[in-house]
């Protein structure tokens, strides 16, 4: 792929100063710093509630915080990091990265953008202050069950409900926006099949979104008219049924888990190709292996709710359909160790969250593969052995992949490069860290320690001890991630256009930092 | 792809912000306000009006901003096809929020009734009210105590004799009709016969109050003539939502369309290129998906 383009120095305007720059802006750079930003934050803040957690397990017995308290750290810490931390950054990063990649000037409804952006400060305010609330915020864990969200929830969770209302708006219209954004701001020349591999997985990701996030919507909405409006949707004394609402709820939430990874999946894609100098194995394959994902997380929901009670047929269905999706995934980790193959490969900080992307998530993935076996789930079930299965695929997941896309297009951005040397080391107390915190929840898990409970039988002790010693090493690790990002954004050695050697795609051929509008008339792309 | 010589990015604008400000008053009103339903005197519902007002406020002085900006030829046919695009996404995200509810239907239908009455394979929930039997539409709940009222009869289609009375059969007809009306409208637009396109938008406004008109009256008679109400268990809860969500759709369809109406006749915009209406083609098609629901409403809530 190559590019011709036109010098910018014309162009009609630049940042505007102060506060009002943030507030007013419809600049897709600029909003995608405020998405990140904002991210970074949900991230110490549920980071720290993770930490009352774990805090609270490092031995058994009751030790720091009152149970009904502890409950709603683990409610917070879930939303926060679901809706505040991973969803934000991907968006943040689709806004820094799609219009550049695909050789436009900015996504193709700049103010809704912004709008789509500060909803969330709003919504997270909402949220959080329910802590203050008679009675304390949420309390029912982050997938909130009925009847525990409705008949026994505390007076905060109407807040709560419009809380994920407009967090589901904003998503929404974010969603829109860089469908349209791929789908008519495309440079002349750049066919679909010629869109770099992380447009493609937002282009999938942003479909879901507008697929399930309305049905999260309808979800809440019958909570709240259960609650207050006398109906019986998740009440089977008038004939409903909570297991209504899980379905319901998974419909929506295992597109969610999709939604979560998929962008990580394009990351991961592009990292790899670039420092094994060599193109990707398997474009195509790529692309269809996550088309092929995309569908099939509509038809594998009720693996969430296999000791639930449903008919023999379901179980049966959905444990089939959740092990198909062994296939594409097995394809996607196939290609990326295909691609490293004879690769010149060189090991940057990127390089290395990719790589243990590769590693950990594949981890995460064969647990999974063993909880969709409904016998086995039986067993596996709300243990925390789930707890360690998901965790591994968000934490070396999806937030691996968000780090190495950080230390890969940070020099881009900011136009420095970080420090080596600091960014290897806050890879190798994450990796450290991480593993040392979940690795032995799979063994008090299979040994059928229950997750959601703040205290445990002593069998469980000296794991969940390590767990907890893993656990604040991650979590002072990630200061140093703060640290390292802050320095190399007030200066450090000037980073080239090109950055890495063999970068592939648009974003690389302009200057970094990059003009405040990237392409003010399309490149063409050959 | 875009073939465009150039790219139309607005200036930086104030109402992003107004209007995620707005809308947070909005819901922290309506939580406080649901919350503090049965307390009277409670000032919660204030910051709700205060919320509706300025968002309100906002989103009408943005849609100007975009109007104005078009008429004074600043955006691009690139941009024409983003909102194109944009629009038909917004109605797909409408379609799964409408699917959440029919599928709650489906299910309640399917599995959860028979199921508590003894019937199919996890028929074992009968044991929890053993007298219940499963029935659709269900005028009774499992458990008979005093939180539901009973209804005396069902919504669902009365019979042949009766069939003149029946509100959502005139509820149907009225909604196709002003579904083929707006797109009368869209023709004579197309023809440029400006006149005519005023006529046929008016007559699509006024089929959408009568409908309104008429679902209020149908609420009326359910909640005063058939005891039917949200508190009725299932066959009301899934009755009134869907329905419900529905008519508000209708209102903001009607309300669209309405304004649509209102720049057609005072304001003269609008002319036959496909580019220089796209506001009026916009929420006609958000017409025709409400006119969809309600077909979908009319087979799976009245009459199957």
């Amino acid at each position: 792929m190559s590019a011709v383009i036109e010098s910018h120095d014309d162009h009609h305007h630049g940042p505007a100063k102060g506060l009002t720059r943030w507030l007013f802006t419809t600049n897709h750079k600029d909003i995608g710093t405020l998405y990140l930003w904002f991210s970074f934050a949900m991230f110490l803040i549920g980071g720290a509630m993770a930490l009352v957690i774990r805090a609270e397990l490092f031995q058994p017995g009751m030790q720091i915080v009152e149970p009904e308290f502890y409950n709603q750290m683990l409610t917070l810490h879930g939303l926060i990091m679901v809706f505040g931390a991973v969803m934000p950054a991907f968006v943040g990063l689709a806004n820094w990265l799609v219009p550049m990649m695909v050789g436009a000037p900015d996504m193709a409804l700049p103010r809704m953008n912004n709008l789509s952006f500060w909803i969330l400060p709003f919504a997270f305010l909402m949220m959080l202050s329910s802590l203050f609330m008679e009675g304390g915020a949420p309390n029912f864990g982050w997938t909130f069950y009925a009847p525990l969200s409705t008949t026994y929830a505390p007076p905060s969770v109407t807040f709560f409900i419009f809380s994920v209302h407009i967090l589901g708006a904003s998503s929404i219209m974010g969603a829109i926006n860089v469908i349209v954004t791929i789908m008519n701001m495309r440079a002349p020349g750049m066919t679909l099949m010629k869109m770099p591999l992380f447009v493609w997985s937002w282009l999938i990701t942003a479909y879901l979104l507008i697929a399930v996030m309305p049905v999260l919507a309808g979800a809440v909405t019958m909570m709240l008219m259960d609650i207050h409006f006398g109906t019986s949707f998740f009440n089977a004394a008038g004939g409903g049924d909570p297991v209504l609402f899980q379905h319901i709820f998974w419909f929506f939430g295992h597109p969610e888990v999709y939604i979560m990874i998929l962008p990580a999946f394009g990351i991961v894609s592009h990292i790899i190709s670039t420092f094994s100098r060599k193109e990707l194995f398997g474009y195509s394959s790529m692309v269809w292996a996550m088309v092929s994902i995309a569908i099939l997380s509509f038809v594998v929901w009720a693996h969430h709710m296999f000791t639930v009670g449903m008919p023999l047929a379901a179980e049966l269905f959905f444990m089939w359909a959740t092990m198909l999706i062994a296939v594409p995934t097995g394809v996607k980790v196939f290609n990326w160790v295909a691609t490293m193959f004879r690769g010149s490969i060189t090991y940057e900080t990127p390089m290395l969250f990719a790589i243990a992307f590769v590693v950990l998530f594949t981890i995460g993935g064969f647990s999974g593969l063993m909880l969709a076996i409904t016998p086995a789930d039986f067993q596996y079930h709300d243990t925390y052995f789930v707890v360690a299965h998901f965790h591994y695929v968000l934490v070396p997941g999806a937030i691996f992949s968000i780090m190495a896309a950080v230390y890969y297009w940070l020099p881009k951005w900011c136009g420095n490069m970080y420090d080596e040397r600091l960014g290897r080391l806050h890879f190798w107390l994450s990796f450290i860290g991480v593993n040392v915190t979940f690795f032995p929840q799979h063994f008090i898990g299979l040994a059928g320690m229950p997750r959601r409970i703040p205290d445990y039988a002593l069998q469980f002790a000296d794991w969940n001890m390590v767990s907890t010693v893993g656990a604040f090493l991650f979590g002072a690790s990630q200061i140093l991630f703060l640290f390292i990002v802050v320095r190399t954004v007030m200066g450090g050695k000037k980073a080239t256009p090109e950055v890495w050697e063999g970068a592939q795609g648009l974003e690389w051929t302009v200057d970094s930092p990059p003009p405040y509008h990237t392409f003010s008339t399309p490149p063409e792309v050959k | 792809m875009s073939t465009y010589e150039k790219y139309y990015v607005p200036e930086q604008s104030r109402f992003p912000i107004y209007a995620a400000t707005s809308l947070f008053i909005l819901v922290m009103g309506a939580a406080s306000t649901i919350n503090a339903l049965g307390q009277p005197d409670s000032m919660a519902k204030y910051i709700l009006y205060a919320g509706l007002a300025s968002f309100g406020a906002t989103l009408f002085f943005w849609f100007r901003k975009v109007v104005q900006e078009h008429l004074a030829g600043l955006d691009s046919a690139q941009l024409n096809q983003s909102f194109v695009y944009g629009m038909a996404w917004f109605i797909f995200s409408e379609v799964m929020f409408f699917a959440a509810f029919f599928g709650a239907l489906f299910y309640v239908r399917t599995f959860s009734v028979p199921w508590l009455g003894g019937e199919g394979e996890k028929g074992l929930a009968n044991m929890l009210w053993e007298n219940f039997q499963s029935t659709w539409p269900l005028l009774t709940t499992p458990d008979l105590g005093a939180a539901y009222t009973v209804p005396e009869k069902s919504m669902s289609f009365p019979g042949w004799d009766k069939i003149l009375t029946w509100l959502p059969l005139w509820n149907t007809i009225v909604l196709l009709s002003s579904s083929v009306t707006v797109h009368m409208a869209h023709i004579n637009l197309k023809a440029a016969n400006k006149n005519k396109f005023n006529i046929w938008l008016g007559v699509t406004v006024s089929l959408a109050i009568f409908f309104v008109f008429l679902q209020a009256l149908e609420y009326y008679e359910a909640y005063e003539h058939y005891g039917l109400t949200l508190n009725s268990g299932i066959y009301g809860s899934t009755f009134f939502m869907l329905t419900g969500f529905h008519g508000f759709h209708v209102m903001m369809g009607g309300l669209m369309l309405s304004v649509m109406l209102i720049r057609s006749v005072f304001y003269n915009h609008f002319k036959p290129d496909p580019h220089e209406h796209f506001g009026f083609e916009a929420a006609s098609w958000y017409w025709h998906f409400v006119d969809v629901v309600w077909v979908m409403l009319f087979m799976f809530v009245y009459i199957l």
